[in-house]
């Protein structure tokens, strides 16, 4: 006897009735008042059989752990440093938990990362309280030296990693950029040529504003198609740094 | 005496005519913006953030801070001072109790969500119209509400009872003003606020009167929520 209200990939506000009737469950952002399932929040309802869940479109990035974040130094403790993880909490990365060096006792730890310096570490710990852990201990984790950052939606992360990593990866195909993507919406990028590193930009953005409609991979394809450039001089991802895993979200 | 007919010629039960637009705001978080008749409100919302002064921290569930502010030149065009006042400190508070119930912050310990609602142009109503923008903005940015909040103004000019009030009724000798707002789905009432004398029964009258225009209210907040995703925003 139950009637759904929605179809599948449909955007939905708050307070809109998904579905009536108890053979439909809630699930994520969605929850149930009496019979009905409403929408907690602004999102695509995805149903998958019985289960009704939303997938966020907007809103800022919470930290969770076994994420994989781009962060800011912002301060230098005791015994390790405050990063900025672009949300409401800041994190902090302990002495142990950053590199494998022996420091000494009351050894100048901006020797080690300053405040300003750019850095992709993982995230241990979440407390109830949202204080955050973070570790560079980890493939691919390291400072960030030079490049720029771009920031965009944490919920449009997803999709510029692309399917293991698909998108991201003909993206530094077409502009030999070296490219960084924090779950928290911060993604390094890196080129020898501005002109590039500037369509990397574009190509982001376009993907950030695109993120929720259909055939995005092939419009993306064909953007960078159309504005691809000669690379100039070496290839450059064929030849440094290990790339962190991506895995598929979700 | 009898209110025969309203100067802009709608009827009694008539809302002005309403237009909304999400994400007008490209920095902010979540935005939207709200008009119902000459009355216009933008709303930014901003966070969850990280919350300073750091004493006003709630290390339970976070907190939400509304800011309403009418331009200087937003009225009748006489000089205002500009910044707050003591109506508009009034105003910010029951907005943030008006949007409070809908929100849900528990996720947040520690945090703050900041919702800055401004109105360059006012002609009465200019807290509902804030409401109205401020729960729009809310939902875009993210946060967790179980509903929505729509809010109007009903009242009474010598006998009759009207609907979303001009600044001339609101005005007019013995006229009552009751700003409402109410979440869509439930029609709980979030704000009630009352300036001038009516009987019960009247009163009764007016929150019917604005219980019909929430829906209306709720499908134009709607529709601007989902149209901000139909088309690529450049």
């Amino acid at each position: 006897m139950s009637e759904i209200k929605v179809k599948d990939k449909e955007i939905v506000v708050p307070g809109e009735t998904l579905a009536i009737g108890m053979d439909y469950l809630p699930s994520h952002w969605t929850y149930r008042e009496k019979d009905k399932i409403l929408a907690s929040r602004l999102g695509l309802v995805v149903i998958e059989g019985k289960v009704l869940k939303l997938v966020p479109l907007s809103g800022v990035y919470l930290p969770k752990r076994g994420d994989t974040i781009i962060g800011q130094v912002t301060e230098i403790l005791l015994s390790g440093w405050r990063i900025d993880t672009n949300s409401a909490y800041s994190a902090v990365m302990n002495m142990k938990d950053a590199t494998s060096e022996f420091i000494a006792r009351g050894a100048d730890l901006t020797k080690y990362f300053d405040i300003g310096d750019w850095v992709m570490v993982k995230i241990i710990n979440v407390t109830s309280q949202n204080l955050v852990d973070v570790t560079m201990k980890g493939p691919g984790l390291r400072k960030l030296k030079g490049g720029r950052i771009v920031h965009v939606n944490t919920h449009k992360v997803p999709r510029i990693i692309g399917k293991q990593g698909s998108m991201v990866s003909m993206i530094k195909q077409y502009t030999n950029c070296r490219i960084l993507v924090g779950q928290n919406g911060v993604v390094w990028i890196s080129g020898d040529d501005p002109a590039q590193e500037l369509l990397t930009v574009n190509t982001i953005k376009k993907i950030e504003n695109e993120a929720h409609l259909a055939g995005l991979t092939d419009r993306v394809h064909s953007y960078l198609e159309k504005r691809k450039m000669p690379h100039s001089g070496r290839n450059i991802h064929e030849t440094d740094m290990p790339d962190v895993q991506y895995s598929e979200q979700e | 005496m009898t209110y025969e007919k309203r100067s802009d010629g709608r009827r009694f039960d008539e809302l002005r005519p309403i237009a909304a637009k999400v994400g007008v705001i490209p920095r902010a978080v979540g935005s939207a913006w709200f008009k119902i008749g000459k009355t216009e409100a933008y709303a930014a919302v901003y966070g969850p953030r990280e919350m300073y002064p750091k004493f006003l921290q709630d290390p339970l569930k976070g907190c939400l801070r509304c800011h309403y502010n009418m331009m200087p030149f937003s009225g009748s065009g006489e000089r205002v001072r500009p910044g707050s006042n003591r109506r508009s400190k009034e105003i910010s508070l029951v907005m943030e109790r008006a949007l409070r119930p809908v929100v849900d912050l528990s996720q947040f310990p520690n945090a703050v969500v900041d919702v800055f609602v401004e109105l360059p142009q006012t002609d009465a109503g200019t807290r509902c119209a804030g409401i109205c923008a401020a729960s729009m903005a809310l939902a875009d940015a993210g946060i967790p509400m179980r509903d929505l909040v729509c809010a109007v103004s009903a009242g009474k000019v010598e006998d009759k009872i009207i609907l979303d009030l001009m600044y001339d009724e609101d005005s007019a000798e013995e006229g009552v003003d009751i700003p409402i707002a109410m979440l869509a789905n439930s029609k709980e009432i979030s704000l009630l606020q009352m300036d001038g004398m009516i009987t019960k029964k009247d009163l009764m009258k007016a929150i019917d009167l604005a219980k019909k225009a929430v829906d209306e209210i709720c499908d134009v907040q709607k529709t601007a929520l989902k149209e901000r995703f139909n088309v690529a925003e450049h």
